[in-house]
């Protein structure tokens, strides 16, 4: 804080903003970066000292310990304990988590800016630590009471991945139409029914388990069980054989009685619908970050190809068709990378930012799907190849139209925004 | 008489380099604006080995001081993140950051190692921008303090170090007595990122603003840089069928 201060003799028109900072360490969302002038509307891709270190460490560190392994990871369709392992060892599942338990005490935008690092390396490292943090952490963070809190919070900021289980085989945009039961018994609860599709299942060590204890409730009925992994009746199953994000194990899960006492409910009874929703506006904003790195490290690694890659006597790169090609593939990503990170802001600022959020997942999802697809025929023969890295990008940026609110979710749902905005 | 003292307080030197190099047009120097600037390699295996050392208990407290302009404050935190206990940020900006050489700063380091009351200087053993591999050693020399330069590796003995130098013959090891000025060399250790918890710990730590003046250091420089050039581009090479061919074309092109 003494650096901040002196920074306050120096510049006096930065008293406000450097006081207000000092006063804060949740980082507020307009904070300027030490060089920003006296301009009190700095543009989005500003950010504070403590992200801009963030980003760069968390990039050394994914370009030095995930990148070797990527490769590997997709074709055995695994993701190495090393890998995992090193995620905790640099704080990043459990960013928002207060250092009381382990945690980094960081802030979203900091989620989100190491969700896009960790992206442009492997998206599917990245959804992991997405999940985490955005998902499980959060919920936990705000719902948990203070026994859950200290059993949980400090395990999940240092060796222990978490899972969020809400869809199901029949039920996976119309969640709210989930079949898994769980009957009261006294001071327990016997859930039963199956899940589908749920990410980090392999290595979860804690499941989330939206289950009905009232069907006749309809959605009033979901609640939020904690279910620890090695709970009996607990099966999970043999993971999907997938297009692509193959190193992310994605799951089936079995309830087969399984008891869960009534201290492992997660907020309130019946309420469990509206922490889903409420999670899931803001994960969204996780997945754009993840599909703003995905495109951003296609990206990066295709253009170099297409300075160096020479025929007809020149670069591929000066010709004038793929020059306007590239050029608007870059303004498709900065676009998606700045709905982003507004959004995020938004969500900071404590201001509304659903819609937002939805149009960040939405655009950014089609954006990967875009860079990638264009990455592949600027690379030519090589790009259809697996010894290069585009053709994993392409198979990986498809689920992001798909997961945590199809496009078409996201689509109707500000629509619907839209229309409140004309009721006069 | 001191028998089996403990180093107190290490200092590091951490210095930033320019990513990426381009000549400036007028051929005066390299360009520096808004060229990202990153931690000199060697400076941060010494944060490292400094770092290191105060987790063995070896020593109390580890200083990074570097000279510079605002920027220079990033890198002094990226030390912070890396475990330093605080920061001496020595402003030098403008014109005299751009003479500022390897003795202007030894002149500052020992200036500051004296009002410190340091017992162990470490630096990185050159910087990869202008490789002139002085400072760790001016910095000896006008503290009258012996130097383990090149260290591969380095152990505390008391009040004395220990320090394996790789030199062109192979290693040497010395013994020094403290206080003294190290260099670290490729191999010394493998520095540790950041961590995320530590970032957010680093920003609790205090840097403290110093002037050159303030340590009664004279910044003027006793060189003159007259020209920058890029070295010559590579010209594309020949391909030769024979070994006739190539003497002929080596005789040719005056090689030989």
């Amino acid at each position: 804080l003494t650096s901040y201060l002196s920074l306050q003799i120096s510049r006096p028109w930065g008293t406000c903003q450097a006081a207000w900072r000092c006063s804060s360490s949740r980082a507020a969302p307009d904070v300027a970066s030490d060089h920003a002038a006296a301009s009190s509307f700095p543009p989005l891709q500003t950010y504070s000292e403590e992200e801009s270190m963030m980003r760069e460490a968390v990039k050394k560190y994914a370009q030095e310990r995930i990148a070797p392994f990527v490769s590997k990871m997709d074709e055995n369709s695994e993701m190495d304990e090393e890998v995992i392992k090193s995620l905790f060892e640099q704080g990043l599942m459990g960013i928002e988590i207060d250092p009381e338990y382990g945690g980094t005490g960081s802030t979203f935008f900091s989620s989100i800016l190491v969700i896009e690092e960790l992206a442009k390396v492997d998206p599917s490292v990245a959804v992991l630590c997405d999940i985490q943090n955005t998902l499980i952490n959060t919920l936990f963070v705000q719902l948990g009471t203070p026994a859950q809190k200290e059993q949980y919070l400090s395990r999940l900021s240092t060796d222990m991945v978490g899972s969020f289980c809400l869809s199901e085989a029949e039920s996976g945009s119309d969640a709210f139409a989930l079949k898994t039961r769980a009957e009261k018994h006294k001071d327990y609860y016997i859930i039963n029914g199956s899940k589908m599709w749920i990410s980090n299942a392999e290595h979860a060590g804690v499941f989330l388990v939206m289950a009905n204890v009232d069907p006749s409730a309809g959605y009033r009925g979901i609640t939020c069980f904690i279910v620890d992994r090695d709970t009996e009746g607990l099966e999970i199953c043999k993971k999907e054989n997938k297009l692509g994000l193959r190193a992310s194990s994605t799951c089936p899960l079995n309830f087969d009685n399984v008891k869960v006492p009534e201290k492992n409910i997660l907020g309130k009874v019946g309420h469990g619908y509206k922490y889903a929703i409420g999670m899931l506006n803001e994960g969204r904003i996780g997945i754009a970050a993840q599909m703003v790195g995905l495109a951003q490290g296609c990206f990066d690694h295709t253009v170099p190809y297409t300075r160096q890659r020479v025929q007809f006597g020149k670069r591929i790169f000066d010709f004038q068709g793929m020059q306007h090609q590239i050029a608007h593939v870059a303004t498709q990503i900065e676009a998606a990378r700045l709905l982003t990170y507004n959004a995020a802001r938004l969500k900071e600022a404590g201001r509304p930012f659903i819609k937002e959020a939805c149009m960040a997942k939405y655009f950014t999802s089609e954006v990967a799907t875009l860079t990638t697809s264009k990455c592949i025929e600027w690379m030519g023969g090589v790009g259809f190849t697996k010894d290069y890295p585009i053709e994993k990008y392409y198979r990986d940026c498809k689920i992001g139209t798909i997961y945590e609110g199809t496009t078409n979710v996201q689509l109707s749902t500000m629509a619907k925004f839209i229309d409140k905005e004309y009721d006069y | 008489m001191h028998s089996n003292r403990y180093c107190n307080r290490i200092i590091v030197l951490p210095f930033s380099v320019l990513l990426e190099i381009r000549v400036k047009p007028d051929n005066s120097g390299v360009v520096t604006d808004g060229v990202k600037h990153s931690m000199n390699p060697f400076c941060e295996i010494a944060v490292e080995e400094a770092v290191k050392l105060k987790e063995k208990k070896l020593i109390k407290e580890v200083v990074a001081v570097s000279c510079g302009p605002q920027q220079s404050q990033e890198t002094i935190r990226t030390a912070l993140a890396m475990g330093a206990d605080r920061g001496i940020h020595v402003e030098v900006a403008g014109k005299d950051y751009e003479t500022l050489g390897p003795l202007q700063v030894s002149k500052i380091m020992a200036a500051l190692a004296k009002k410190e009351d340091a017992q162990l200087i470490i630096l990185g053993k050159q910087a990869i921008d202008d490789d002139c591999n002085q400072t760790g050693q001016m910095t000896a020399a006008l503290l009258d303090w012996p130097q383990g330069t090149f260290a591969s590796e380095v152990s505390l003995d008391g009040d004395k170090v220990k320090v394996v130098r790789e030199i062109d013959g192979g290693l040497e090891t010395i013994k020094i007595s403290t206080p003294a000025v190290l260099t670290a060399d490729l191999r010394l250790n493998t520095p540790r990122y950041a961590t995320l918890p530590n970032i957010m710990k680093a920003k609790k730590k205090k840097i403290a603003n110093v002037k050159p003046a303030d340590l009664g250091v004279d910044l003027t420089s006793r060189l003159e840089v007259l020209k920058v050039e890029e070295p010559p581009q590579r010209q594309a090479g020949v391909k030769v069928e024979t070994v006739e061919d190539l003497v002929g074309k080596l005789k040719e092109t005056g090689r030989i």
